[in-house]
């Protein structure tokens, strides 16, 4: 799913709601209809939003999240494992913070850094979307798997005969 | 999409999708025959285009080539009323195991998945679980910024959610 796909769907100038099923199912796809999500999605609540893309807009705040999906972690140990100083961390943090995505909480002197709701029910959606196309998948398989096995055991009774 | 089925407990028809980390993807499903039966479905072209793509895609196969061997290569293609031109997705099996085991790539792009699918016959039924790991190395921060890039998208769908409940 090359550059044309890409285009394609970055191209879908009007609402298809078939468009998440197929970005589930070329994550490649998912990844590239940014441009058709972003012109799409105007009409949905922009400011709570802009702090969500704000927040994704730079690879360190995205590989904090991803590490935090992972594990819960403190200031400390995400500017270690970022190469950054405590300050430049604590303004990613704040950002992630302010849009939801990370939610934070002080114990003594270490602050520790968590997934928000926000990035919590992302991932839940994310994997909600990937069941029901593995359910549907499966569903259809289980009719033809329960057809063949009938057809088998048919087959075998014939011989039988 | 049906829930439960008669003569088989609902838990068969369950199915789990679990995401291992970023990379990976994990569905199982048990489905109520022999190895061989549920093998036969996923090696057949015939039938393996009856299953895949599920009709709620509102996609349709063109056609389904499938040569299920190790090194041997598949190639599907699709259409969709909301594009003009088919598109296709390709790949080769890595290995292929008989009532056992199936690997394949996805070679689309640099970025495609590698997917491992076994299954496990246990009782008169199978256990079928399917792995998909995206790639590492130098293309693990690609594809970690492609999956922190479709967080938006997941973002309007909830806003779309939380928008119709107020």
């Amino acid at each position: 799913m090359g550059c044309g796909l890409e285009n394609r769907v970055a191209g879908l100038g009007h609402a298809a709601p078939e468009i998440h099923c197929l970005t589930v199912w070329f994550p490649l796809a998912r990844r590239q209809s940014i441009c058709y999500i972003l012109n799409h999605m105007v009409q949905y609540n922009e400011t709570r939003l802009d702090a969500s893309f704000a927040a994704l807009s730079d690879a360190t705040r995205r590989g904090v999240l991803e590490q935090l999906s992972r594990a819960d972690a403190s200031i400390t140990d995400l500017a270690g494992k970022f190469h950054m100083t405590l300050t430049g961390m604590k303004k990613h943090v704040g950002v992630l913070e302010r849009a939801a995505l990370v939610t934070t909480e002080k114990a003594g002197r270490v602050r520790t850094c968590r997934l928000g709701m926000r990035a919590l029910e992302e991932e839940a959606a994310w994997i909600e979307r990937h069941r029901q196309l593995w359910s549907a998948r499966f569903d259809a398989l289980d009719k033809i798997v329960e057809h063949l096995k009938s057809k088998e055991k048919a087959d075998a009774r014939r011989k039988r005969r | 999409m049906p829930e439960g089925k008669e003569g088989s407990p609902a838990a068969m028809n369950r199915t789990a999708v679990e995401r291992k980390s970023d990379r990976e993807l994990v569905v199982t499903r048990t489905f109520n025959a022999p190895a061989h039966i549920v093998f036969e479905a996923w090696s057949k072209p015939e039938l393996f285009k009856r299953w895949w793509v599920p009709k709620s895609v509102g996609m349709s196969l063109l056609s389904c080539d499938m040569d299920v061997r190790t090194g041997g290569a598949y190639r599907f293609v699709f259409s969709h009323p909301a594009f003009d031109q088919p598109m296709a997705f390709f790949g080769t099996y890595r290995e292929v195991t008989p009532n056992k085991r199936l690997v394949w790539t996805n070679e689309e792009s640099d970025q495609g998945a590698v997917t491992t699918v076994t299954f496990e016959e246990n009782a008169g039924k199978t256990l079928v679980t399917l792995h998909e790991l995206y790639p590492t190395t130098a293309a693990l921060d690609e594809a970690l910024a492609g999956s922190a890039e479709g967080l938006p998208e997941q973002f309007a769908q909830l806003e779309e959610l939380l928008a119709g409940r107020s």
